[in-house]
């Protein structure tokens, strides 16, 4: 492990941007470096949003040089490896052996140890649970040199699951897979006019199909409010034989001096999007299905340099009509629209973690381009949704949300606080636990 | 099935390399210092082709275990089509000049070490009609400098002696490639401040590959360090005893 100068670091958003020395981690087997003085936080691919990846003033322990296999059973499907280890690598692995992810998340390029540290759901969470769920141990190595193997249940493993990080570094994990027969999905599509049909719709997929997701076009109001596309899909049986896709990869080389998010593009993207012909059975690839952003690579950098912001809230289900449709009012009032909102409803499974996001309710997932006041007050004005709904916001997208309304959202942070490594600190942690 | 050999397995440019390699139908013998480290990469080959790895822990600055090595190799992978070696460990130029004894440990890790499996390898591969040997050598070799010298004179030794020994496999059917890399970000450089110039060991990686399919002989990587090379060749020498490089 080795040092480099203070450098500054962001999540996926682009903002805040803090300035932490960077620690390489390339040996599970070595000790945690440990400086003088200062804090530790782990930094695998940066696919978090906000502050929660960041340690301002500290050390970022680069977990991507983690990223060694251990061992596959293809016949059952268990895979232990390093914690830096992205689902991306681990996909290129498992897939033609007939195997895939039992939980993922809507991008490729987290790590192993970034999905256990958020503890990340996929659109199954209705039949799979997070990602936590389906790990069946790992190893925490602490500051004091202890390397603890925690199993499910175990105290030790609630604390890091959903843990941010902070209970100390997650050098490897062992997860178990579930079977495909090969890479394809077996998709639905269906558009709905309003939330009403939303609620219908899902309430009968769900009960068949293992994946389900929505997008919404927040552009839309009045009658129209909360109209979007149901999208369903299970792995594809044996003998599906699509015709072949096209693999095509896009970057984003640089990023441009302003943002190009700005409302005529939203209000045409989403209009396009809701309308755009698509057919109601079919297959698809997974990786389209799972990933689609993925596709382009860099696509943050859409939004310049002042960067955005996600806001992924959860309601429970008795509020949540009245929620979101105060939340879809809010925006279309605003005009400052999201390219894309994902609406999901979550199982009734609870995660493990004690602070994992995951609860039962409707989720709904947002970007905002950062554009100063304006975009604080529209957030700020959600946050007020939310609070009274009994809601909660997403760590793993926040970089605003207000001491209160975490800990009234997370209420084991508390007794979290005790596994927390005493040499491990992020902003995120400070922000909430620290301010008001 | 491709039976490799790579010496100094836990090198970052190694592991990139094996990894590469990994992705085609091929059985590994690996041989590194660090007895956990190789461990995990054995592993993680393992994992990647679906077949066990073999592993030696073994220091290759004792060079009457090289025989025995090679031996062990040649057994459990039933004969040998491509040996990396790519074990090195760059010196403290300053420490060096103060102690005569670290240079000519330097000199016996980069350069002797090398050319005593080389030997071995190149007698094995041209009493078998066959076989790749590829050799980590780097840019520094190419022209002593103040301050590299010690490792330069390494290097620069090793290739001359892989090109004495590409000479003498070529009507044998064998393959010699000097691998040169210019400047790589990899533990063995972590006290470097990296600028453009600067490589991953996966571009490194890339470029072997590359080699062995292509059949080169001596390449550069990333490929620029050629010209930088030829230049660097070019000023006379009492241009460059003068200056501070």
């Amino acid at each position: 492990m080795s040092t480099v100068a203070r450098i500054p670091l962001s999540g996926w958003g682009r903002l805040p941007i803090s300035r932490q020395t960077l620690l390489h981690c390339r040996d599970r087997s070595s000790p945690l470096p440990l400086p003088d003085h200062g804090t530790l936080l782990p930094y695998g691919n940066g696919r978090s949003y906000g502050d929660v990846p960041l340690n301002d003033g500290g050390y970022a322990l680069l977990t991507r040089g983690l990223d060694r296999f251990i061992a596959f059973d293809a016949t059952t499907g268990l895979l232990r490896a390093e914690a830096g280890v992205t689902l991306d690598e681990v996909l290129k692995l498992i897939v033609q052996q007939g195997w895939f992810l039992t939980v993922t998340p809507g991008t490729r390029f987290v790590t192993l140890g970034g999905c256990l540290a958020n503890d990340v759901h996929g659109k199954n969470h209705h039949v799979a649970g997070c990602f936590s769920a389906h790990v069946t141990r790992f190893e925490l190595l602490r500051s004091d040199g202890e390397r603890r193997i925690c199993f499910p249940n175990d105290p030790w493993f609630r604390a890091t699951a959903g843990g941010l990080g902070l209970t100390g570094l997650i050098t490897w994990l062992e997860i178990h897979l579930q079977p495909i027969a090969n890479a394809w999905i077996t998709l639905e599509n269906r558009a709905f006019r309003n939330l009403e049909e939303y609620f219908q719709i899902n309430h009968a997929r769900e009960a068949v199909w293992p994946y389900t997701v929505a997008w919404i076009d927040c552009a839309a109001r009045g009658s129209a409010l909360g109209r979007g596309v149901y999208m369903a899909g299970r792995h594809a049986p044996v003998g599906t034989n699509p015709p072949p896709i096209r693999h095509s990869q896009w970057t984003l080389p640089f990023t441009p001096p302003f943002s190009l998010v700005n409302t005529p593009v939203l209000r045409t993207f989403n209009w396009l999007y809701y309308h755009a012909p698509r057919p109601r059975l079919g297959y698809s690839h997974y990786a389209p299905f799972f990933f689609p952003l993925d596709h382009v690579r860099n696509w943050n950098r859409i939004y310049g340099p002042r960067g955005f912001y996600q806001y992924q809230f959860l309601v429970p289900h008795k509020s949540a009509w009245a929620a979101l449709c105060e939340v879809l009012d809010r925006i279309a009032c605003s005009g400052q629209g999201s390219f894309l909102a994902v609406l999901k409803s979550f199982g009734n499974l609870p995660a493990q973690g004690m602070l994992s996001f995951p609860r039962p309710g409707v989720t709904l997932a947002l970007d905002f381009p950062n554009r100063g006041a304006k975009t604080s007050r529209l957030l700020d004005a959600l946050d007020d949704v939310i609070r009274q709904a009994g809601g909660a916001l997403y760590p793993a997208k926040d970089s605003r949300m207000r001491g209160d309304d975490f800990q009234r959202a997370y209420p084991e942070w508390q007794e979290f606080r005790s596994y927390i490594d005493p040499r491990f600190s992020s902003d995120f942690w400070r922000r909430v636990t620290e301010q008001g | 099935m491709q039976r490799v050999l790579i010496f100094g397995a836990t090198s970052a440019i190694a592991e990139a390399t094996a990894r590469r390699l990994a992705a085609t139908e091929v059985a590994f013998f690996l041989v590194g210092r660090n007895p956990k480290r190789l461990a995990a990469i054995a592993d993680d080959l393992g994992v990647r082709t679906g077949n066990r790895a073999h592993q030696e822990v073994a220091d290759l600055d004792e060079l009457d275990r090289h025989p025995m090595i090679i031996d062990r190799a040649l057994a459990a992978l039933g004969g040998l089509d491509l040996a990396l070696i790519a074990h090195g460990a760059l010196p403290d130029q300053r420490a060096c000049q103060q102690d005569v004894g670290k240079t000519m440990d330097s000199i016996h890790t980069n350069a002797l070490s090398a050319i005593s499996l080389s030997s071995l390898i190149a007698n094995r591969f041209e009493h078998a009609g066959h076989g790749t040997l590829v050799v980590i050598g780097s840019v520094a070799g190419e022209r002593g400098r103040q301050s590299n010298y010690v490792y330069g004179a390494a290097k620069g030794m090793l290739a001359i002696f892989l090109q004495g020994l590409r000479n003498r496999l070529t009507p044998a059917g064998c393959q010699v490639i000097t691998i040169k890399p210019g400047f790589v970000d990899t533990p063995m450089t972590k006290e470097f401040a990296k600028g453009v110039l600067w490589a991953q060991p996966d571009d490194i990686a890339r470029g072997i590959v590359r080699a062995i399919k292509n059949k080169s002989d001596v390449v550069y990587l990333p490929w620029f360090w050629r010209g930088i090379m030829a230049m660097i060749g070019m000023i006379p020498e009492w241009i460059f005893k003068r200056m501070r490089l």
